[in-house]
């Protein structure tokens, strides 16, 4: 559905060479709803912009639906719908006439039919004549969300939808775009919100002027940190001795006791490379050595831990490299 | 052209919702209709002063203002001057609306998904243009027809009001006039384009005023006499000037530089 191959943009600024996007390659199968993180600066939005035709690339190609960047940016801006990173409205125009403006340039064939559809959709339908200008952050987000689907495009570009929304304005955005999922479309999302990636995305991409890595969010954690598991124990005196017995267990790799604080449980992070067999012999072992096993459960590494390092290893190689 | 119009209606739709600039667009030619009229009013009540008549001495010899009397000579004197003044007014109120046209939509964040959309630079430009130019010429040409009506009945005498509708006056406000306007629009956004700031913009934009006042200058300095050659003549420079402003618009307009280098 998206297909990228060396996509590179240098701006010039004061005489200088910026490099926004550095030989991207990068596919974005159809149906799928793939996270595009990175830092600020980092050139998220200049992709997006690059993919919808906005701006031309230095170098390499992209096809969007099929359509080759530069050689079809109209066809490519028909197709494809963009939630800009603010929602831009005319402030002074009612919600619908914001909407039916999109409507008629999309080409929509019954603007006013589809402006209500989406009005409705996203719970804007009884404030439809209202200045958009006196709308909240979370309804002009909404409506602008409206304004990128009018057309009903196959391929949505969602450049920080939930940025700067309160908690249920977010929630309903993010609910929102899993029904945009569940109609099959493509979802490119910009964003800082790990959270919400790993909530929506089926895979996600590390960015950092050039793709770091990209794959599915738990594939990626088990590349990182691998398989881990944590037994929490019952206070015990000799938490080397236990350590030491689980790492005896065939298939574990290394232990980490975390002391516990003020004679509390302590707990054993494991890691190993099968946890579905290895963990029943683990507790075995541990129960012959006189332990008690209060909890055992896998170890997931939050997103952002997985996205953190990432940045780092890679400002680490930046450095290496210089 | 639905594009063009969609365009076209939402820029009127804006300038409706902002009672300010409504008001400037509706208050600026009536007052410079009213001031006109005024004027021959009162010159035809008050009459003609003595050092007016040194004055007219001179121009009395002129054949256009034979058989006319002092007050009547008079009159017709500033109706040159009130030429320039109506050809002035479809420029002043567009030039503003076409300035702030792009980079109103850059502050206001309202450009992007505008550029996002199929519509291409020509057509977005043509209906900018058209939105902003269209009103300035409807309005000079209502004002005029109201000038008319009210010169007719109020303030001069008939040969004075043939002057008003001569072939020099019908010339530059049919067709001198909406050439103006365009050309002031293209400037306009052009200028508004290229900078970043509205109020640069507007204060750029309002310089198109300028060579106009070679118009009201010349004939005082007495290099330029106004007839209705001088007018075609001037439409003929400001047609070509149109079109290779329309060209320079289209060229001139980056959607890159706009989008990433504007802060």
């Amino acid at each position: 559905m998206i297909r990228i191959e060396g996509l590179t943009k240098h701006f010039r600024s004061d005489g200088r060479e910026i490099r926004a996007v550095d030989g991207l390659d990068l596919q974005v199968r159809e149906g799928e709803v793939f996270g595009f993180l990175g830092p600020n600066g980092a050139g998220k939005t200049t992709t997006v912009r690059l993919l919808t035709g906005l701006i031309a690339p230095t170098s390499g190609r992209a096809w969007v639906n099929g359509l080759e960047l530069g050689r079809e940016d109209e066809r490519i801006r028909a197709s494809v719908g963009i939630l800009t990173e603010s929602p831009g409205l005319y402030e002074r125009l009612s919600a619908r006439y914001n909407l039916e403006i999109f409507a008629e340039l999309y080409g929509c064939r019954d603007p006013r039919g589809q402006v209500q559809k989406y009005l409705r959709l996203l719970d804007l339908w009884d404030r439809r004549d209202t200045e958009a200008g006196t709308f909240s952050k979370g309804m002009k987000q909404k409506l602008a969300i409206a304004r990128a689907l009018l057309h009903e495009p196959p391929v949505v570009f969602l450049d920080e939808p939930t940025a700067a929304l309160d908690p249920e304005s977010a929630k309903t955005v993010r609910e929102f775009i899993e029904t945009l999922r569940g109609q099959g479309r493509t979802i490119f999302l910009c964003t800082h919100n790990l959270d919400e990636a790993e909530r929506l995305c089926d895979r996600i991409g590390v960015f950092k002027q050039r793709l770091i890595a990209v794959d599915a969010p738990d594939a990626l954690r088990r590349q990182l940190f691998g398989r881990q598991t944590v037994v929490q124990l019952a206070p015990i005196d000799q938490p080397d001795r236990l350590a030491r017995v689980v790492s005896s267990v065939p298939g574990v790799k290394h232990v980490q006791p975390l002391a516990p604080e003020d004679g509390g449980s302590l707990q054993l992070v494991i890691s190993l490379s099968d946890p579905a067999n290895q963990n029943p012999a683990i507790v075995r072992a541990l129960i012959e050595h006189g332990a008690d096993v209060q909890f055992v459960n896998e170890l997931k590494h939050s997103l952002e831990d997985v996205y953190l390092s990432l940045i780092h290893a890679d400002a680490e190689n930046q450095r290496g490299a210089q | 052209m639905n594009a063009v119009m969609t365009i076209i209606k939402k820029e009127w739709a804006e300038v409706r919702k902002n009672k300010l600039v409504l008001s400037v667009v509706l208050f600026v030619p009536l007052l410079m209709t009213a001031i006109p009229l005024v004027m021959l009013a009162l010159m035809g009540r008050v009459g003609v002063s003595q050092s007016d008549y040194e004055e007219l001495g001179r121009m009395l010899n002129n054949p256009i203002f034979a058989e006319l009397s002092p007050v009547e000579a008079m009159q017709s004197v500033m109706a040159s001057n009130f030429l320039v003044l109506f050809l002035m007014m479809p420029l002043m109120v567009p030039v503003t609306i076409a300035a702030y046209s792009i980079v109103g939509e850059k502050v206001t964040r309202s450009l992007e998904p505008l550029l996002a959309t199929p519509i291409s630079t020509t057509k977005l430009l043509l209906a900018k243009g058209l939105a902003a130019a269209l009103p300035g010429i409807v309005t000079a040409w209502v004002s005029y027809a109201l000038f008319l009506i009210g010169a007719r009945i109020f303030a001069v005498s008939d040969r004075v009001f043939d002057i008003f509708v001569n072939p020099m006056w019908l010339v530059a406000m049919l067709v001198l006039a909406p050439l103006l306007t365009i050309m002031a629009v293209n400037v306009g956004i052009i200028v508004s384009s290229r900078t970043s700031d509205p109020r640069a913009a507007e204060q750029l934009g309002s310089l198109i005023i300028v060579p106009l006042m070679i118009l009201f200058i010349g004939p005082m300095a007495g290099f330029i006499q106004l007839n209705s050659t001088t007018f075609w003549i001037s439409a003929l420079i400001v047609l070509i000037a149109d079109v290779v402003l329309v060209y320079l618009g289209v060229k001139l307009f980056q959607r890159e530089t706009i989008l990433t280098r504007w802060k």
